[in-house]
């Protein structure tokens, strides 16, 4: 993470805490960040606007692109939605904390590798969402579409085109890449 | 947004004592739908009692062979539980037809029934809307109702009351456990959320400074099978057109036990007591299940936009109700 330069400004001449606002520390891409905030501010708004981190998109605003989509102590979540004051401890994984190095995490070079992508501008939500989704399938987790009794005893569920696209249906791709999206998910899905 | 206080109580006595001091409080849970409701300027606590934290987290199987479910457990570890997964898969397929893999991840199974409606006027603060405003009116009556309400709505309200996740416990005869200021109690899943009358703005029966605390289960029926159905405009993440949850235990033919809910055509969850009166004792045929379900749906009211809803419900019940027969004669 050394290669990240923060860009904090908590520290420019902001309010202290008062009733709408709070002190508190995220943990975020393996670094501790203490920030005062505003309570109003959404986790995305603090990683885009006070921590420099633009890697997470703001799309509609409102949940319904996924654009926004980072780990929050290793699950999915829409973090414009997420009120940073509420996240205080968590531990918080963008983008921009998936590389080791300069060596792209294997979801980054799969979605080089397919061209899944056009804008680019969903991409970092899109491949956030497919990390979390992975875990949630290794662990067992059914989708609407998984049969009833797939992996009851607890093993992983297997992902098929089709039960990718159900479970990545929070992520919305203007441009379209839908299709290779979805293969270059299954190239890293086990 | 207006700013507000934030405050983590450190138990449900203290959350439930500062929600009943402070009016112009409101309790957070995931926030998947309140957050949002604030952007919008729908909602404008002074105060965020965050109740995400407290120990209501767990699900723990009941004496009588039931389950009980903490208000904060997360929408998608309930639809991932063992338990829940192998006796009440109709739960569980209700809180995976529902939102998106990240908005199950955050929302919580006292927040989801606490979600508000939809309906694009309510959610519209320049719009009048007797839910959000009372007295200002109801556009969607001559308006965009198309996914409102074709069941129980009234001259002050057609909204439709958008969780899966109530339907599937409506049919499942689930209790809302609530802790307020008055003390304790638990109300039926069929009476937690009401009909609009001519007081809309109350979606339930919650009274103020009420917390959910957690949502029992009783036992299954004895050799029921359950499932959830929806349909809706794509085919994935969107909310219900309409919806239906449907228990049936099947014995030599006939029908031994059914329970039913629909979702997407009320103002809540709609038990539909008048099919289940067809449905019991009756011969376990397409047929029988035409009949319940037109029994129930003769009490609907389409508005000018949203007739198809009625057939949409009728075929889902049929069909639901079809494969549940299906599976019990499987099953031997």
């Amino acid at each position: 993470m050394d290669t990240i330069a923060w860009r904090d400004v908590t520290d420019a001449g902001e309010p202290p805490p008062s009733d709408d606002r709070s002190t508190f520390t995220l943990h975020i891409n393996g670094s501790d960040r203490k920030l005062t905030l505003d309570h109003r501010t959404t986790l995305l708004d603090a990683l885009r606007e006070h921590l420099g981190l633009t890697g997470a998109k703001k799309g509609c605003d409102h949940g319904q692109c996924g654009a926004c989509t980072v780990l929050v102590d290793g699950r999915r979540v829409n973090s414009c939605l997420l009120l940073a004051v509420a996240q205080e401890g968590a531990h918080i994984t963008t983008i921009e904390g998936l590389a080791d190095g300069d060596r792209l995490h294997p979801l980054q070079e799969a979605f080089l590798e397919r061209d899944a992508l056009q804008c680019g501008y969903c991409t970092p939500g899109q491949i956030c969402s497919a990390l979390g989704m992975l875990d949630e399938a290794a662990d067992g987790s059914p989708s609407y579409v998984t049969e009833p009794g797939t992996a009851a005893a607890g093993g992983p569920v297997p992902l098929d085109a089709e039960e990718i696209r159900e479970r990545m249906s929070g992520n919305l791709c203007r441009c379209g890449a839908y299709p290779r999206i979805v293969e270059a998910i299954e190239d890293v899905a086990p | 947004m207006k700013p507000f206080a934030y405050l983590r109580p450190g138990s449900v006595a203290e959350a439930v004592r500062v929600s009943a001091e402070r009016p112009e409080s409101h309790f957070l849970g995931g926030g998947t739908n309140l957050v949002d409701l604030m952007k919008l300027g729908v909602e404008s606590p002074g105060l965020l009692i965050d109740v995400s934290r407290l120990p209501l987290d767990l699900v723990t199987p009941t004496d009588d062979g039931g389950l009980r479910i903490g208000a904060t457990v997360r929408n998608s570890d309930l639809a991932a539980h063992p338990v829940v997964r192998e006796r009440y898969p109709a739960l569980s397929q209700a809180l995976l037809a529902g939102a998106s893999g990240q908005l199950r991840n955050a929302a919580t199974t006292g927040g989801n029934l606490l979600q508000r409606t939809r309906c694009p006027y309510f959610q519209d603060t320049s719009k009048p809307c007797n839910k959000r405003a009372p007295g200002t009116g109801c556009p969607a009556r001559e308006g965009a109702h198309r996914d409102l309400a074709v069941l129980g709505h009234s001259p002050d309200c057609v909204a439709t009351q958008p969780s899966d996740m109530a339907v599937a416990l409506a049919a499942l005869d689930a209790t809302v456990h609530l802790h307020g200021p008055e003390g304790e109690r638990a109300v039926s899943a069929t009476e937690f959320h009401r009909l609009p009358g001519d007081n809309p703005d109350q979606d339930t029966v919650i009274r103020p400074g009420e917390l959910i605390t957690e949502v029992v289960l009783p036992p299954p029926a004895e050799g029921a099978f359950s499932l959830y159905r929806k349909a809706r405009d794509r085919a994935s993440y969107a909310f219900a057109l309409a919806s239906v949850a449907a228990v049936l235990t099947v014995r030599d033919g006939r029908v031994a036990h059914a329970a039913l809910a629909f979702g997407g055509l009320a103002h809540r969850p709609w038990r539909a007591r008048a099919a289940e009166d067809v449905l019991r004792g009756a011969p376990a045929t397409e047929e029988t299940f035409a009949r319940a379900a037109d029994a129930e749906l003769a009490a609907a009211e389409p508005l000018r936009d949203n007739g198809f809803k009625v057939a949409l419900a009728r075929n889902l019940a049929v069909g639901a109700l079809a494969e549940l027969t299906a599976r019990a004669d499987r099953s031997g």
